[in-house]
């Protein structure tokens, strides 16, 4: 730069140049500064300096307004002088704007200091200096270009940005380096305080990046940094290139000027460390990218200078921070304790930071180092000191907290700063309060009285002295009961979940980085355990704010309570405004104004009234009519619904949330309840059988990728489960961002559950290996034991995935994975995984019946190796399905049944399933077929389930064993998958098969038209869809229904001209009502339901049938 | 990035105050009084560095300082600063004031404190690291002392009447 300028002064007379002294105290301390500044030093009070600096104010505002421009630059100074001691000179604030407008150079950079020293962003001055920076980034002196870049990036109206920008963005073209490194520095302090002005030159980032001039590139690193906080995601493409840049500083590849202690460009260094510690953060294929540079920058880094450990502590930083390299991770850990023990002071420091920060993912690097961390405790050094009680805070459990208290206490007591004291105080109330609390609840328990976990929660709301310390109590508390949480609460006392769930969900948002859908993960696994009280499940309903996917399926639960806060918080999730109104963040306290008599309603139902809505009606009346509403026979597939009758039925549903959460009475609750039962059926007694199983493929495809993500041994797939239901089953009412997305997962899920051609192989190429994946995930138990089962086998089959289709639609699927040892008979049979789905919940009532028969044609795989069937029978009616009928107990051959379809066989043991479809409940039928000439023993049919496990002792040579369970489905769904797996011992071997027992689907629902209109105004879920038409020679409405009809087990109610109902149902309380049009050359279906997600289920699979067809 | 700079003497006394976030006047002045309390008690063979200032912000922020003589350098930054880095960063500052003054002392930044404030401005840009080779700061600086020198005298030909110069 300096040849430039030097040009630009060539006009100077060089001859004239003074003395080289560069401006001495000597000269000065004659000037009026020095005058003032060797004044206030022989000032002895504060009030004598304040006189002086007055006067010497007065003398500079008297001066300054003077035209004598050439006293101005002093006056400035003398101004700053002043400004800096606190006093204020505003009077100077114009003058030193109007000097860097019409300055000399010289004149200006006073100017643009003062400026830049007295105003700040918001100054309404500044306004003024725009056009005077606008003029010096155009002017050819370079030195009024920096000058203007710096005071730019010092502070600028924001938005003036824009009037600036472009002359700015042109900078990073400029020849100079130094103009260029200021532009790219002027751009990020934009990006700061205003990032979306500066959205659009990423791509000149980018080239800043690239510059020739490592100072640009490193200056544009800034940007980067700052950017790749934000956004980690959207620059993994530029780690290469860091790390190649790392490599190449690192390697010395950078001329010497770069050097600081012969370290090259160590700032450098740290800076990409830094960066790339974000970009590989969570993240293993980007860290692998990295490995090499950072065991590199290890390596060169000899501890020679202080700097050097500043590129060290970031390379360990880095390490600990990215995807886990074990060797990598044993070289930090050296560093780590190279700071630690270091006799200065700085490093140890900074070796106590690093332990802090890695001491939870290796709390075993504390404990190697532990004695220098008991001596740190007594360090003179005060931040030493404190240092040590946070990392011990990081470590505190439940066995050392009383110590680590105590010890911080003992610093309390010999500490004076304030700072450190409220901070301490915070943290020994948190491990103290929040622990001895937990203690207390958990031994407590429900012999508690009821108003201490409410003092608690009270205590927690109210708060303390500072918002702060609230704040952190809080974190810490939510902390604690989420890892509690992701503990065992099945093991904890329901008024300490009570507890827990209340906390978590007002203050879970706290803590930032905890996703939403983790605690309502967490939460949702309460409401799913067998133990947690309905209590306990409604404060755990209450915390779901924004849980919709919840509220549905106990929206139609039995217990009144639970379904009227599910109905509530559904209405609340659908409606904002409601929300913030009824339930505000942090209204804590302030009492509540009940308006029992709903007056606030008035205007709501009389504006429906006059929409031509039906009055209120009790719901006796209400009953009443409806019994009588047969008789009425409402139009009952009109697609033009009366617009009154659906404004009513919001009056109807809203009135209850309101009233409820405002003023929990109950009032409407029964007719909440009243509405979902007056469809002729009667919930009362009936239990729940299905699930909502529908979404089965889709949350197993997300659950994978989790795992693959997150190859987490320890999560239950109960646990799962639960995640993806909570996030990927979308309320029919609100539509999701991607529905195609889902859809094709949806319809992933179909290709699942219903075979043909097409799906077969799909599934055979798709699914073999997500299903291993699955299994091995499936807790450390089965791991292992999958692991010791594949070592121990002579011959392991590879395993095979079967699919069926009967003729009524029993949907099997049988994935079977088959190891056969043929070691010693070992006791780990009983080691099959015990997992549960916790979606499905299947009771057993265990019927087994020891049949004496034989079987031969299953027996298969003669040829020594034992393998699983790979060829399904998709013979219907075969002999087997004969012979095995005749196992079926007599209350049940009468039913409506399934195909009997065999699920697996060896050259032992044969498997058959069939389900029959029981008045009330399914029931599931199990054979297990002995075709060997010995008795097995101890056959274990391990269902995937809660609880269910069942032993045969044995089975006796060629007999059948016929087991029954009774299947409870928690979630309406359309397909239901049952996973299990069966071992047993053979005298000589010890297989063990895992096996899908069974998916299952609708059954026709037989009502009349009349009946059917009835159901089809009271049911509140609906879906419309467009379905293609079949026309294969019959009447085209005819002919697609009567495909459904056969392919679903729907049931056609009557077909009227060119519309057409149809009904059917899972069980008896969750029918699905489906009104068909034809229109132009598409069947325009609507489908309702009392149970969520229902229609959308069924949908498509009449999809997927038609499709088929 | 960096929030403050901040250089006084022994006795508290300010030298060369420079903020790149903004604080009211009187914030300032008791951020400097709060600094320099908590930095004069603290003995010199304990570490360079301090944490949890209540006024310049939380859990974020630390100081980071060196003790020359009479003078404390006191850098305030926050978590995305390298702490040895800044440490360093003072070290090559001072240095280049010891260049530019020849054998620096208090009086020269007294007296000479917009010319701190430009050598300064040749380090940090707004809060952020603009160059750390002393070198370059000093060629930086030099380049502006010739034009203040030309400058000078093209002032004092231009009032004698002989010549003028475009400046």
């Amino acid at each position: 730069m300096s040849d430039v300028v030097e040009k630009t002064l060539t006009a100077l007379p060089s001859l004239l140049s003074l003395d080289s002294q560069p401006g001495s105290a000597k000269l000065s301390s004659t000037s009026k500064l020095g005058n003032l500044i060797r004044g206030i030093t022989e000032l002895t009070s504060k009030h004598e300096e304040e006189k002086l600096i007055q006067r010497e104010l007065a003398s500079i505002k008297e001066q300054v307004s003077s035209p004598n421009t050439s006293m101005m630059k002093e006056l400035m100074v003398r101004a700053i002088y002043c400004e800096s001691l606190g006093y204020e000179a505003s009077f100077s604030y114009i003058h030193a704007i109007k000097l860097a407008q019409q300055g000399t150079v010289l004149e200006k950079r006073v100017g643009y200091l003062a400026v830049s020293l007295f105003l700040n962003e918001s100054h309404e001055l500044l306004l003024l200096l725009v056009n005077t920076v606008l003029k010096d980034l155009q002017s050819t002196n370079l030195i009024e270009v920096c000058m203007a870049l710096t005071v730019v990036s010092q502070m600028f109206p924001k938005d003036m940005i824009p009037a600036i920008l472009p002359l700015v963005e042109e900078k990073l073209n400029h020849p100079k380096e130094i103009i260029r490194r200021k532009a790219v520095l002027a751009l990020y302090k934009f990006y700061l305080i205003a990032p979306n002005q500066v959205q659009h030159i990423h791509n000149k980032f980018r080239k800043a990046l690239c510059d020739k001039d490592p100072g640009v590139m490193t200056a544009s690193l800034h940007i980067y940094l700052q950017m790749i906080q934000e956004n980690p995601e959207g620059y993994k493409d530029l780690t290469a290139s860091f790390v190649t840049i790392l490599k190449q500083v690192v390697g010395g590849k950078l001329p010497m000027d770069f050097n600081y202690h012969s370290v090259p460009a160590p700032w450098l260094q740290i800076q990409l460390l830094r960066i790339l510690s974000l970009l590989g953060k969570n993240d293993q294929s980007t860290s692998e990218i990295m490995y090499e540079v950072l065991d590199e920058s290890l390596r060169r880094a000899e501890m020679n200078h202080n700097i050097t450990y500043a590129i060290l502590y970031e390379c360990v930083k880095c390490i600990y921070t990215i995807h886990p390299k074990s060797d990598l991770l044993e070289k930090a850990a050296k560093c780590i304790g190279n700071f630690v023990l270091s006799p200065k002071i700085n490093l140890k420091y900074l070796g106590l930071k690093a332990l802090t920060y890695v001491v939870q993912q290796d709390p075993k690097l504390a404990l190697q180092h532990q004695m220098t961390i008991i001596e740190c405790l007594d360090h003179p050094d005060l931040i030493i000191k404190r240092e040590t009680l946070e990392l011990l805070f990081r470590i505190t459990n439940a066995q050392n907290v009383t110590v680590i208290v105590e010890k911080m206490l003992e610093f309390l007591h010999s500490n004076t700063d304030d700072y450190t004291t409220i901070d301490l105080v915070g943290k020994v109330a948190e491990l103290w309060f929040i622990e001895t609390m937990n203690t207390v609840f958990s031994v407590g328990g429900d012999m508690m009285q009821p108003d201490i976990p409410n003092s608690f929660l009270k205590l927690l709301s109210e708060g303390f002295d500072t918002v702060e310390e609230d704040r952190k109590l809080r974190l810490f508390a939510v902390d604690s009961y989420v890892s509690l949480l992701q503990g065992e609460p099945g093991k904890l006392p329901q008024r300490f979940l009570q507890v827990i769930s209340w906390v978590l969900g007002e203050y879970s948002h706290l803590r930032e980085e905890l996703e939403p859908a983790t605690v309502m993960r967490l939460l949702a696994k309460l409401l799913d355990m067998k133990q947690t009280s309905s209590e306990t499940k409604s404060w755990v309903l209450l915390v779901f704010q924004s849980a919709q996917e919840v509220s549905e399926t106990y929206g139609s639960s039995m217990d009144t309570v639970l379904r009227q806060r599910a109905q509530e918080l559904q209405h609340l999730s659908q409606d904002c405004e409601l929300r913030a109104r009824v339930l505000p963040q942090d209204a804590g306290l302030e009492p509540l104004e009940v308006d029992s008599s709903l007056s606030f309603l008035d205007g709501f139902v009389s504006e429906a009234l006059a929409a031509g809505a039906a009055p209120y009606k009790p719901p006796h009346q209400r009953q009443e009519e409806l019994a009588q509403a047969k008789a009425l026979s409402l139009e009952p597939y009109g697609l033009s619904l009366p617009i009154s009758m659906s404004s009513c039925s919001i009056a109807d549903r809203q009135s209850p949330t309101l009233l409820s959460m405002s003023s929990g009475l109950s009032g409407d609750s029964t007719d909440l309840s009243h509405k979902g039962s007056s469809t002729t059926l009667k919930l009362d007694g009936v239990k729940r059988v299905w699930g909502r199983e529908g979404y089965l493929a889709q949350r197993e495809a997300v659950e994978e990728a989790a795992q693959v993500e997150v190859p987490s041994p320890l999560r239950s797939p109960s646990q799962q489960a639960e995640a993806d239901s909570s996030h990927s089953q979308t309320p029919t009412p609100t539509p999701t961002p991607e529905p195609d997305q889902e859809k094709q997962q949806l319809a992933s899920s179909l290709f699942f559950g219903l075979s043909s051609q097409s799906s077969v192989c799909l599934m055979g190429k798709s699914e073999p290996t997500p299903q291993r994946f699955r299994r091995k995930a499936k807790g450390q138990a089965s791991s292992s034991g999958a692991a010791e089962q594949i070592s121990n086998s002579l011959v392991s089959a590879p395993s095979a995935v079967d699919n069926f289709l009967c003729n009524n639609l029993l949907d099997s699927n049988i994935t079977s994975q088959v190891g056969i040892s043929s070691s010693e008979q070992t006791s780990e049979l009983s080691q099959g995984p015990a997992t549960t789905n916790g979606t499905c919940d299947t009771e057993a009532e265990s019927t087994d019946g020891d049949i004496k028969g034989s079987n031969p044609s299953l027996i298969i795989g003669d040829n020594g190796l034992v393998a699983a069937d790979p060829t399904p029978h998709k013979d219907p009616g075969s002999p087997k399905d004969f012979c095995l009928s005749s196992h079926l107990p007599a209350e049940l051959s009468e039913l409506c049944r399934s195909e009997i379809t065999p699920l697996c066989s060896n050259q032992s043991l044969g498997l058959s399933a069939c389900h029959v479809h029981k008045e009330d409940s399914l029931v599931l039928v199990v054979f297990i077929t002995n075709s060997s000439d010995a008795a097995i023993r101890q056959i274990l049919l391990d269902l995937d389930s809660e609880q269910l496990q069942v032993i045969y002792h044995d089975v006796t040579s060629h007999s059948v064993a016929m087991h029954q369970f009774s299947l409870t489905v928690k979630r309406p769904s359309v397909h239901v998958e049952v996973v299990g797996m069966v071992s047993y011992q053979l005298p000589v071997g010890t297989p063990q098969e895992s096996l899908t027992l069974c998916r299952f689907s609708c059954r026709p629902l037989t009502v009349s038209t009349e009946e059917y209109g009835t159901m089809w105004l009271s049911f509140s879920h609906d879906t419309k869809q467009n379905l293609t038409l079949i026309s294969d020679g019959e009447e085209p409405l005819t002919a697609t229904l009567n495909v459904l009809k056969e392919k679903l087990q729907l049931h056609i109610v009557e077909i009227i001209g060119m519309e057409g109902i149809i009904a059917c149902q899972l069980l008896r309380d969750q029918p699905c009502l489906m009104h068909c049009r034809v229109h132009a050359d598409v069947l325009a279906v609507w489908l309702r339901s009392p149970v969520p997600d229902l229609p959308d289920c069924l949908i498509y699979h009449c999809q997927r049938a038609l499709q088929e067809h | 990035m960096i929030k403050a700079i901040l250089i006084f003497n022994n006795h508290g006394k300010p030298r060369l105050i420079r903020f790149y976030q903004y604080f009211a006047e009187d914030m300032q002045q008791q951020i400097i009084r709060e600094t320099f309390h908590l930095v004069s008690k603290r003995d010199d063979n304990v570490c360079n560095f301090l944490e949890g200032g209540s006024l310049i912000g939380g859990s974020d922020y630390k100081l980071i300082y060196r003790h020359y003589a009479t003078l404390y350098f006191v850098f305030c930054v926050d978590s995305s600063e390298s702490e040895l880095g800044i440490l360093d960063l003072i070290q090559v500052f001072v240095e280049t004031l010891d260049k530019c003054f020849e054998n620096v002392c208090e009086l020269d930044l007294i007296f000479h404190m917009d010319k701190v404030h430009y050598i300064l401005q040749e380090v940090v840009m707004g809060g952020m690291v603009l160059e750390t080779n002393m070198n370059e700061i000093v060629a930086q600086v030099e380049v502006q002392n010739r034009m203040e020198k030309s400058e000078s005298l093209v002032g004092s030909v231009a009032k004698n009447g002989h010549v003028t110069f475009p400046t």
